[in-house]
Protein backbone atom coordinates (compact mmCIF):
# COMPACT_ATOMS: atom_id res chain seq x y z
CA UNK A 1 0.00 0.00 0.00
CA UNK A 2 2.92 2.25 0.87
CA UNK A 3 4.31 1.63 -2.64
CA UNK A 4 0.97 2.58 -4.09
CA UNK A 5 0.88 6.00 -2.42
CA UNK A 6 4.57 6.44 -3.25
CA UNK A 7 3.77 5.81 -6.89
CA UNK A 8 1.54 8.88 -6.92
CA UNK A 9 4.30 10.91 -5.31
CA UNK A 10 6.56 9.55 -8.07
CA UNK A 11 4.11 10.83 -10.67
CA UNK A 12 4.19 14.30 -9.18
CA UNK A 13 7.98 14.39 -8.78
CA UNK A 14 8.73 12.94 -12.21
CA UNK A 15 5.93 14.45 -14.23
CA UNK A 16 8.20 15.64 -17.04
CA UNK A 17 9.82 12.20 -17.36
CA UNK A 18 6.40 10.55 -17.49
CA UNK A 19 5.15 13.04 -20.06
CA UNK A 20 8.26 12.49 -22.19
CA UNK A 21 7.83 8.75 -22.10
CA UNK A 22 4.10 9.06 -22.74
CA UNK A 23 4.95 11.11 -25.81
CA UNK A 24 7.30 8.40 -27.08
CA UNK A 25 4.72 5.78 -26.27
CA UNK A 26 2.03 7.61 -28.22
CA UNK A 27 4.26 8.30 -31.21
CA UNK A 28 5.22 4.63 -31.44
CA UNK A 29 1.62 3.46 -30.99
CA UNK A 30 0.20 6.00 -33.42
CA UNK A 31 2.77 5.06 -36.05
CA UNK A 32 1.99 1.38 -35.64
CA UNK A 33 -1.76 1.98 -35.79
CA UNK A 34 -1.40 4.21 -38.86
CA UNK A 35 0.70 1.69 -40.77
CA UNK A 36 -1.67 -1.12 -39.80
CA UNK A 37 -4.68 0.90 -40.95
CA UNK A 38 -3.14 1.48 -44.36
CA UNK A 39 -2.42 -2.23 -44.77
CA UNK A 40 -5.44 -3.84 -43.15
CA UNK A 41 -8.49 -1.71 -43.83
CA UNK A 42 -8.34 -1.57 -47.64
CA UNK A 43 -7.48 -5.26 -47.83
CA UNK A 44 -10.17 -6.42 -45.41
CA UNK A 45 -12.84 -4.09 -46.77
CA UNK A 46 -12.15 -5.03 -50.39
CA UNK A 47 -12.28 -8.76 -49.61
CA UNK A 48 -15.55 -8.11 -47.80
CA UNK A 49 -16.87 -6.23 -50.84
CA UNK A 50 -16.04 -9.22 -53.03
CA UNK A 51 -17.33 -11.68 -50.38
CA UNK A 52 -14.17 -13.65 -51.05
CA UNK A 53 -11.50 -15.17 -48.86
CA UNK A 54 -13.70 -15.43 -45.80
CA UNK A 55 -11.69 -18.34 -44.41
CA UNK A 56 -8.44 -16.40 -44.46
CA UNK A 57 -9.95 -13.06 -43.45
CA UNK A 58 -11.68 -14.55 -40.43
CA UNK A 59 -8.96 -16.92 -39.33
CA UNK A 60 -6.12 -14.45 -39.64
CA UNK A 61 -7.23 -12.86 -36.39
CA UNK A 62 -7.29 -16.21 -34.62
CA UNK A 63 -3.70 -16.75 -35.67
CA UNK A 64 -2.85 -13.16 -34.83
CA UNK A 65 -4.30 -13.43 -31.36
CA UNK A 66 -2.22 -16.54 -30.73
CA UNK A 67 1.04 -14.74 -31.55
CA UNK A 68 2.96 -14.03 -28.32
CA UNK A 69 3.88 -10.34 -28.45
CA UNK A 70 7.32 -10.67 -26.85
CA UNK A 71 8.15 -13.54 -29.22
CA UNK A 72 7.19 -11.41 -32.21
CA UNK A 73 9.38 -8.58 -30.90
CA UNK A 74 12.25 -11.05 -30.32
CA UNK A 75 12.02 -12.35 -33.87
CA UNK A 76 11.94 -8.73 -34.98
CA UNK A 77 15.16 -8.00 -33.08
CA UNK A 78 16.78 -11.05 -34.66
CA UNK A 79 15.84 -10.00 -38.17
CA UNK A 80 16.00 -6.21 -37.95
CA UNK A 81 18.06 -5.38 -34.88
CA UNK A 82 17.18 -3.26 -31.87
CA UNK A 83 15.31 0.00 -32.23
CA UNK A 84 12.18 1.88 -33.20
CA UNK A 85 11.65 0.30 -36.63
CA UNK A 86 11.85 -3.24 -35.31
CA UNK A 87 9.28 -2.55 -32.63
CA UNK A 88 7.08 -0.75 -35.12
CA UNK A 89 7.10 -3.78 -37.40
CA UNK A 90 6.34 -6.12 -34.50
CA UNK A 91 3.40 -3.98 -33.39
CA UNK A 92 2.06 -3.83 -36.94
CA UNK A 93 2.22 -7.62 -37.12
CA UNK A 94 0.11 -7.75 -33.96
CA UNK A 95 -2.39 -5.05 -34.98
CA UNK A 96 -3.12 -6.01 -38.58
CA UNK A 97 -4.97 -9.33 -38.04
CA UNK A 98 -7.87 -8.06 -35.89
CA UNK A 99 -8.26 -5.07 -38.23
CA UNK A 100 -8.47 -7.26 -41.33
CA UNK A 101 -11.06 -9.56 -39.77
CA UNK A 102 -13.26 -6.71 -38.57
CA UNK A 103 -12.99 -4.82 -41.84
CA UNK A 104 -13.91 -7.96 -43.74
CA UNK A 105 -16.88 -8.80 -41.55
CA UNK A 106 -17.99 -5.16 -41.45
CA UNK A 107 -18.35 -4.93 -45.22
CA UNK A 108 -19.36 -8.55 -45.79
CA UNK A 109 -22.36 -8.30 -43.42
CA UNK A 110 -23.80 -5.13 -44.96
CA UNK A 111 -27.48 -5.68 -45.75
CA UNK A 112 -27.64 -7.34 -49.17
CA UNK A 113 -30.95 -5.61 -49.90
CA UNK A 114 -29.30 -2.20 -49.53
CA UNK A 115 -26.57 -3.28 -51.95
CA UNK A 116 -29.16 -4.64 -54.39
CA UNK A 117 -31.12 -1.40 -54.20
CA UNK A 118 -27.98 0.64 -54.87
CA UNK A 119 -27.21 -1.53 -57.88
CA UNK A 120 -30.79 -1.16 -59.07
CA UNK A 121 -30.36 2.61 -58.90
CA UNK A 122 -27.57 2.18 -61.41
CA UNK A 123 -24.53 2.59 -59.18
CA UNK A 124 -21.30 1.12 -60.40
CA UNK A 125 -19.61 -1.50 -58.12
CA UNK A 126 -17.04 1.07 -56.97
CA UNK A 127 -19.83 3.50 -56.11
CA UNK A 128 -21.73 0.83 -54.23
CA UNK A 129 -18.57 0.15 -52.25
CA UNK A 130 -17.85 3.81 -51.52
CA UNK A 131 -21.33 5.18 -50.96
CA UNK A 132 -23.27 2.26 -49.52
CA UNK A 133 -21.08 -0.49 -48.14
CA UNK A 134 -18.39 1.60 -46.45
CA UNK A 135 -20.73 3.98 -44.59
CA UNK A 136 -22.83 1.06 -43.39
CA UNK A 137 -19.67 -0.79 -42.31
CA UNK A 138 -18.30 2.07 -40.23
CA UNK A 139 -19.47 0.93 -36.78
CA UNK A 140 -17.86 -2.49 -37.05
CA UNK A 141 -14.84 -1.14 -38.85
CA UNK A 142 -14.17 1.22 -35.97
CA UNK A 143 -14.78 -1.52 -33.44
CA UNK A 144 -11.87 -3.41 -34.97
CA UNK A 145 -9.63 -0.35 -35.02
CA UNK A 146 -10.48 0.29 -31.39
CA UNK A 147 -9.54 -3.26 -30.35
CA UNK A 148 -6.29 -3.09 -32.25
CA UNK A 149 -5.42 0.35 -30.88
CA UNK A 150 -5.86 -0.71 -27.26
CA UNK A 151 -3.82 -3.82 -27.94
CA UNK A 152 -1.03 -1.79 -29.56
CA UNK A 153 -0.85 0.69 -26.67
CA UNK A 154 -0.61 -2.14 -24.15
CA UNK A 155 1.95 -4.08 -26.20
CA UNK A 156 4.07 -1.00 -26.85
CA UNK A 157 5.13 -1.32 -23.21
CA UNK A 158 7.22 -4.31 -24.23
CA UNK A 159 8.95 -2.08 -26.76
CA UNK A 160 11.27 -0.85 -24.03
CA UNK A 161 12.92 -4.26 -24.06
CA UNK A 162 13.84 -3.81 -27.71
CA UNK A 163 14.98 -0.22 -27.42
CA UNK A 164 11.74 1.28 -28.68
CA UNK A 165 11.31 3.68 -25.77
CA UNK A 166 7.97 4.63 -24.25
CA UNK A 167 6.50 4.08 -20.80
CA UNK A 168 7.98 0.59 -20.72
CA UNK A 169 11.37 2.26 -20.19
CA UNK A 170 10.22 3.28 -16.73
CA UNK A 171 8.62 -0.08 -16.00
CA UNK A 172 11.72 -2.15 -16.90
CA UNK A 173 14.03 0.20 -15.07
CA UNK A 174 13.19 -0.78 -11.53
CA UNK A 175 16.85 -0.31 -10.61
CA UNK A 176 16.54 3.44 -11.12
CA UNK A 177 12.92 4.16 -10.34
CA UNK A 178 12.06 1.53 -7.73
CA UNK A 179 8.71 -0.20 -7.29
CA UNK A 180 6.80 3.12 -7.03
CA UNK A 181 8.19 4.03 -10.46
CA UNK A 182 7.18 0.65 -11.90
CA UNK A 183 3.69 1.09 -10.45
CA UNK A 184 3.42 4.63 -11.75
CA UNK A 185 4.42 3.50 -15.25
CA UNK A 186 1.91 0.65 -15.12
CA UNK A 187 -0.91 2.93 -13.98
CA UNK A 188 -0.13 5.34 -16.84
CA UNK A 189 -0.12 2.60 -19.44
CA UNK A 190 -3.42 1.23 -18.14
CA UNK A 191 -4.91 4.74 -18.09
CA UNK A 192 -3.66 5.38 -21.61
CA UNK A 193 -5.31 2.20 -22.85
CA UNK A 194 -8.59 3.14 -21.18
CA UNK A 195 -8.46 6.67 -22.62
CA UNK A 196 -7.76 5.27 -26.09
CA UNK A 197 -10.67 2.84 -25.71
CA UNK A 198 -13.07 5.61 -24.71
CA UNK A 199 -11.68 7.98 -27.35
CA UNK A 200 -12.04 5.51 -30.18
CA UNK A 201 -15.50 4.66 -28.89
CA UNK A 202 -16.47 8.33 -29.23
CA UNK A 203 -14.93 8.47 -32.72
CA UNK A 204 -16.89 5.37 -33.64
CA UNK A 205 -20.12 7.04 -32.57
CA UNK A 206 -19.26 10.23 -34.47
CA UNK A 207 -18.38 8.35 -37.63
CA UNK A 208 -21.52 6.24 -37.58
CA UNK A 209 -24.11 7.47 -40.10
CA UNK A 210 -27.08 8.98 -38.33
CA UNK A 211 -29.44 6.30 -39.58
CA UNK A 212 -27.44 3.61 -37.84
CA UNK A 213 -27.08 5.34 -34.49
CA UNK A 214 -29.13 4.01 -31.65
CA UNK A 215 -29.00 0.52 -33.07
CA UNK A 216 -27.26 -2.03 -30.92
CA UNK A 217 -23.69 -0.91 -30.21
CA UNK A 218 -21.37 -2.89 -32.40
CA UNK A 219 -18.76 -4.87 -30.56
CA UNK A 220 -15.60 -6.16 -32.18
CA UNK A 221 -15.94 -9.41 -34.04
CA UNK A 222 -13.27 -11.96 -33.55
CA UNK A 223 -13.91 -15.47 -34.72
CA UNK A 224 -13.73 -18.46 -32.46
CA UNK A 225 -14.50 -17.25 -28.99
CA UNK A 226 -18.06 -17.03 -27.80
CA UNK A 227 -17.32 -13.96 -25.73
CA UNK A 228 -14.66 -11.61 -26.82
CA UNK A 229 -12.69 -9.48 -24.46
CA UNK A 230 -11.71 -6.15 -25.89
CA UNK A 231 -8.06 -7.04 -26.35
CA UNK A 232 -5.28 -9.18 -24.97
CA UNK A 233 -3.11 -8.08 -22.07
CA UNK A 234 0.53 -7.41 -22.81
CA UNK B 1 28.53 -12.38 -18.30
CA UNK B 2 26.24 -14.66 -20.23
CA UNK B 3 27.39 -17.10 -22.83
CA UNK B 4 25.89 -15.00 -25.57
CA UNK B 5 27.81 -11.98 -24.32
CA UNK B 6 31.03 -13.96 -24.41
CA UNK B 7 30.31 -15.12 -27.91
CA UNK B 8 29.41 -11.69 -29.17
CA UNK B 9 32.70 -10.29 -28.00
CA UNK B 10 34.69 -13.37 -28.93
CA UNK B 11 38.00 -12.80 -30.55
CA UNK B 12 38.65 -15.09 -33.52
CA UNK B 13 41.53 -16.62 -31.51
CA UNK B 14 39.08 -18.13 -29.03
CA UNK B 15 37.97 -21.56 -30.24
CA UNK B 16 34.38 -22.32 -31.24
CA UNK B 17 31.72 -22.09 -28.61
CA UNK B 18 29.40 -25.00 -29.14
CA UNK B 19 29.85 -25.16 -32.89
CA UNK B 20 28.41 -22.33 -34.93
CA UNK B 21 31.88 -21.10 -35.81
CA UNK B 22 32.08 -18.07 -38.00
CA UNK B 23 28.29 -17.81 -38.15
CA UNK B 24 28.13 -17.18 -34.41
CA UNK B 25 31.12 -14.85 -34.39
CA UNK B 26 29.61 -12.73 -37.14
CA UNK B 27 26.18 -12.91 -35.50
CA UNK B 28 24.43 -13.85 -38.72
CA UNK B 29 20.65 -14.04 -38.82
CA UNK B 30 20.28 -17.70 -37.87
CA UNK B 31 23.01 -20.20 -37.03
CA UNK B 32 21.43 -23.62 -37.41
CA UNK B 33 24.46 -25.45 -35.96
CA UNK B 34 24.47 -23.30 -32.84
CA UNK B 35 20.75 -23.92 -32.39
CA UNK B 36 21.23 -27.69 -32.70
CA UNK B 37 24.10 -27.64 -30.23
CA UNK B 38 22.07 -25.65 -27.71
CA UNK B 39 18.74 -27.41 -28.22
CA UNK B 40 19.11 -29.95 -25.45
CA UNK B 41 20.88 -27.59 -23.06
CA UNK B 42 18.85 -24.41 -23.49
CA UNK B 43 15.83 -24.53 -25.74
CA UNK B 44 14.30 -27.89 -24.94
CA UNK B 45 14.25 -27.25 -21.15
CA UNK B 46 12.93 -23.72 -21.76
CA UNK B 47 10.14 -25.11 -23.94
CA UNK B 48 9.19 -27.73 -21.36
CA UNK B 49 9.24 -25.17 -18.52
CA UNK B 50 7.08 -22.91 -20.66
CA UNK B 51 4.49 -25.65 -21.17
CA UNK B 52 4.47 -26.49 -17.46
CA UNK B 53 4.11 -22.81 -16.47
CA UNK B 54 1.19 -22.50 -18.88
CA UNK B 55 -0.59 -25.66 -17.77
CA UNK B 56 -0.36 -24.74 -14.08
CA UNK B 57 -1.58 -21.19 -14.67
CA UNK B 58 -4.51 -22.22 -16.86
CA UNK B 59 -5.38 -25.08 -14.49
CA UNK B 60 -5.53 -22.88 -11.41
CA UNK B 61 -7.19 -20.05 -13.33
CA UNK B 62 -9.83 -22.43 -14.64
CA UNK B 63 -10.58 -23.81 -11.18
CA UNK B 64 -11.04 -20.31 -9.73
CA UNK B 65 -13.07 -19.08 -12.70
CA UNK B 66 -15.31 -22.15 -12.74
CA UNK B 67 -16.08 -21.78 -9.04
CA UNK B 68 -16.72 -18.05 -9.46
CA UNK B 69 -18.88 -18.57 -12.54
CA UNK B 70 -20.98 -21.28 -10.87
CA UNK B 71 -21.49 -18.95 -7.92
CA UNK B 72 -22.40 -16.04 -10.20
CA UNK B 73 -24.74 -18.31 -12.15
CA UNK B 74 -26.75 -18.85 -9.00
CA UNK B 75 -26.21 -15.43 -7.39
CA UNK B 76 -26.32 -12.87 -10.19
CA UNK B 77 -24.99 -9.98 -8.07
CA UNK B 78 -21.53 -11.61 -8.01
CA UNK B 79 -20.92 -11.07 -11.72
CA UNK B 80 -20.30 -7.32 -11.45
CA UNK B 81 -17.67 -7.28 -8.71
CA UNK B 82 -15.74 -10.25 -10.10
CA UNK B 83 -15.70 -8.75 -13.59
CA UNK B 84 -14.45 -5.41 -12.25
CA UNK B 85 -11.63 -6.96 -10.20
CA UNK B 86 -10.48 -9.36 -12.91
CA UNK B 87 -10.84 -6.57 -15.46
CA UNK B 88 -8.48 -4.34 -13.50
CA UNK B 89 -5.94 -7.18 -13.21
CA UNK B 90 -6.30 -7.72 -16.93
CA UNK B 91 -5.25 -4.16 -17.79
CA UNK B 92 -2.03 -4.12 -15.73
CA UNK B 93 0.93 -4.56 -18.09
CA UNK B 94 2.53 -7.92 -17.34
CA UNK B 95 6.00 -6.37 -17.32
CA UNK B 96 4.86 -4.32 -14.33
CA UNK B 97 2.73 -6.93 -12.55
CA UNK B 98 5.61 -9.40 -12.34
CA UNK B 99 7.83 -6.78 -10.72
CA UNK B 100 5.14 -5.45 -8.38
CA UNK B 101 4.62 -8.95 -6.97
CA UNK B 102 8.31 -9.61 -6.37
CA UNK B 103 8.52 -7.73 -3.02
CA UNK B 104 5.58 -9.83 -1.80
CA UNK B 105 6.38 -13.33 -3.02
CA UNK B 106 9.99 -13.02 -4.19
CA UNK B 107 11.73 -14.07 -7.39
CA UNK B 108 9.86 -17.35 -7.46
CA UNK B 109 7.72 -19.44 -9.77
CA UNK B 110 4.84 -18.66 -7.40
CA UNK B 111 5.12 -14.98 -8.27
CA UNK B 112 5.06 -15.76 -11.97
CA UNK B 113 2.08 -18.08 -11.58
CA UNK B 114 0.07 -15.56 -9.54
CA UNK B 115 0.49 -13.01 -12.33
CA UNK B 116 -0.26 -15.52 -15.09
CA UNK B 117 -3.36 -16.83 -13.30
CA UNK B 118 -4.65 -13.30 -12.83
CA UNK B 119 -4.70 -12.78 -16.60
CA UNK B 120 -6.87 -15.86 -17.21
CA UNK B 121 -9.68 -14.97 -14.81
CA UNK B 122 -11.60 -12.39 -16.84
CA UNK B 123 -11.62 -14.47 -20.02
CA UNK B 124 -12.52 -17.79 -18.43
CA UNK B 125 -15.10 -16.37 -16.02
CA UNK B 126 -16.98 -14.54 -18.76
CA UNK B 127 -16.95 -17.47 -21.15
CA UNK B 128 -18.06 -20.04 -18.57
CA UNK B 129 -20.84 -17.78 -17.33
CA UNK B 130 -22.04 -16.94 -20.83
CA UNK B 131 -22.00 -20.63 -21.69
CA UNK B 132 -24.09 -21.52 -18.66
CA UNK B 133 -26.55 -18.71 -19.31
CA UNK B 134 -26.85 -19.70 -22.94
CA UNK B 135 -28.60 -22.94 -22.02
CA UNK B 136 -32.25 -22.51 -23.11
CA UNK B 137 -34.76 -22.40 -20.25
CA UNK B 138 -36.88 -25.11 -21.99
CA UNK B 139 -33.99 -27.53 -21.83
CA UNK B 140 -33.45 -26.84 -18.14
CA UNK B 141 -37.19 -27.19 -17.57
CA UNK B 142 -37.28 -30.51 -19.41
CA UNK B 143 -34.35 -31.81 -17.38
CA UNK B 144 -36.09 -30.84 -14.16
CA UNK B 145 -39.30 -32.43 -15.42
CA UNK B 146 -37.42 -35.69 -15.92
CA UNK B 147 -36.65 -35.59 -12.22
CA UNK B 148 -33.03 -34.45 -12.32
CA UNK B 149 -31.74 -32.79 -9.16
CA UNK B 150 -30.17 -29.32 -9.50
CA UNK B 151 -26.71 -30.90 -9.31
CA UNK B 152 -27.59 -33.37 -12.07
CA UNK B 153 -29.01 -30.56 -14.20
CA UNK B 154 -25.70 -28.75 -13.84
CA UNK B 155 -23.45 -31.73 -14.51
CA UNK B 156 -25.45 -33.49 -17.21
CA UNK B 157 -27.18 -30.65 -19.02
CA UNK B 158 -25.80 -27.18 -18.34
CA UNK B 159 -22.05 -27.85 -18.32
CA UNK B 160 -22.05 -30.10 -21.42
CA UNK B 161 -24.06 -27.49 -23.31
CA UNK B 162 -21.74 -24.73 -22.14
CA UNK B 163 -18.68 -26.69 -23.25
CA UNK B 164 -18.14 -24.95 -26.62
CA UNK B 165 -18.10 -21.53 -24.95
CA UNK B 166 -15.86 -22.83 -22.18
CA UNK B 167 -13.35 -24.26 -24.63
CA UNK B 168 -13.43 -21.04 -26.65
CA UNK B 169 -12.46 -19.24 -23.44
CA UNK B 170 -9.72 -21.77 -22.71
CA UNK B 171 -8.35 -21.15 -26.18
CA UNK B 172 -7.93 -17.44 -25.54
CA UNK B 173 -6.62 -18.05 -22.02
CA UNK B 174 -4.01 -20.55 -23.18
CA UNK B 175 -2.55 -18.37 -25.93
CA UNK B 176 -2.59 -15.37 -23.59
CA UNK B 177 -0.68 -17.26 -20.91
CA UNK B 178 1.82 -18.64 -23.43
CA UNK B 179 2.42 -15.07 -24.57
CA UNK B 180 2.82 -13.64 -21.06
CA UNK B 181 4.91 -16.55 -19.81
CA UNK B 182 7.68 -15.30 -22.10
CA UNK B 183 7.63 -12.04 -20.13
CA UNK B 184 7.82 -14.04 -16.87
CA UNK B 185 11.49 -14.70 -17.66
CA UNK B 186 12.04 -11.16 -16.38
CA UNK B 187 11.83 -12.56 -12.84
CA UNK B 188 12.41 -16.33 -13.12
CA UNK B 189 14.94 -18.42 -15.01
CA UNK B 190 12.29 -20.34 -16.87
CA UNK B 191 10.44 -20.44 -20.11
CA UNK B 192 11.17 -19.32 -23.64
CA UNK B 193 11.60 -15.72 -22.55
CA UNK B 194 14.85 -16.66 -20.83
CA UNK B 195 16.97 -16.96 -23.99
CA UNK B 196 15.40 -13.68 -25.16
CA UNK B 197 16.22 -11.73 -21.99
CA UNK B 198 19.64 -13.41 -21.79
CA UNK B 199 20.63 -12.17 -25.23
CA UNK B 200 19.45 -8.62 -24.68
CA UNK B 201 22.74 -7.66 -23.04
CA UNK B 202 24.62 -8.74 -26.11
CA UNK B 203 22.19 -9.15 -28.98
CA UNK B 204 22.56 -12.57 -30.55
CA UNK B 205 20.18 -13.03 -33.46
CA UNK B 206 19.94 -16.82 -33.42
CA UNK B 207 18.79 -16.90 -29.78
CA UNK B 208 16.14 -14.22 -30.40
CA UNK B 209 14.76 -15.92 -33.47
CA UNK B 210 14.91 -19.46 -32.08
CA UNK B 211 13.16 -18.60 -28.81
CA UNK B 212 10.62 -16.36 -30.54
CA UNK B 213 9.82 -18.95 -33.19
CA UNK B 214 9.43 -21.70 -30.58
CA UNK B 215 7.02 -19.53 -28.58
CA UNK B 216 4.99 -18.75 -31.70
CA UNK B 217 4.95 -22.43 -32.70
CA UNK B 218 3.87 -23.46 -29.20
CA UNK B 219 1.02 -20.92 -29.17
CA UNK B 220 -0.22 -21.94 -32.62
CA UNK B 221 -0.01 -25.65 -31.76
CA UNK B 222 -1.93 -25.14 -28.51
CA UNK B 223 -4.55 -23.06 -30.32
CA UNK B 224 -4.91 -25.76 -32.98
CA UNK B 225 -5.29 -28.51 -30.39
CA UNK B 226 -8.06 -26.58 -28.64
CA UNK B 227 -9.89 -26.03 -31.93
CA UNK B 228 -9.84 -29.79 -32.38
CA UNK B 229 -11.10 -30.25 -28.81
CA UNK B 230 -13.89 -27.78 -29.55
CA UNK B 231 -14.99 -29.81 -32.59
CA UNK B 232 -14.96 -33.03 -30.60
CA UNK B 233 -16.80 -31.46 -27.67
CA UNK B 234 -19.63 -30.11 -29.80
CA UNK B 235 -20.31 -32.53 -32.64
CA UNK B 236 -23.70 -30.91 -33.15
CA UNK B 237 -22.09 -27.64 -34.26
CA UNK B 238 -20.17 -29.39 -37.01
CA UNK B 239 -23.26 -31.33 -38.05
CA UNK B 240 -25.26 -28.09 -38.28
CA UNK B 241 -22.58 -26.44 -40.40
CA UNK B 242 -22.78 -29.22 -42.94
Amino acid sequence: MQDFTDSFRFMVDNLSLLLDKTGEHLVLSAAAIAVSLVIAIPLGAWLGHLHRGSFIAINVSNVGRALPSLAVIAIGIGLLGLGFVNVLVALVVLAVPPMITNAYVAVDQVDRDAVEAARGMGMRPSEVFRRVELPLAVPLLFAGIRTAAVYVIASATLAAIAGGGGLGDIIVNQASYGIPGVLAGAIWVAALAVVADVGFGALQRLATPRGLRGEAEAGPVVGGAAVETASAPA
Amino acid sequence: MSLAAVIAQADPVIPDFGGGGSCVRENRTFCWNWFQDNWSGTFQPALIDHIVLTLIAVGIGFAISLAAALFAHRHGWFEGPFTVVSGILYTIPSLALFQILVPITGLTVTTAEIALVSYTLLILFRNILTGLRGVPEDVREAARGMGLTPRQVLLRVELPMALPAIIAGLRVAVVTVISLATVAALIIDQGLGKPIFDSLNAPFNTAFIAAGALAVALALAADGLLVLAQRIASPWAAARAR
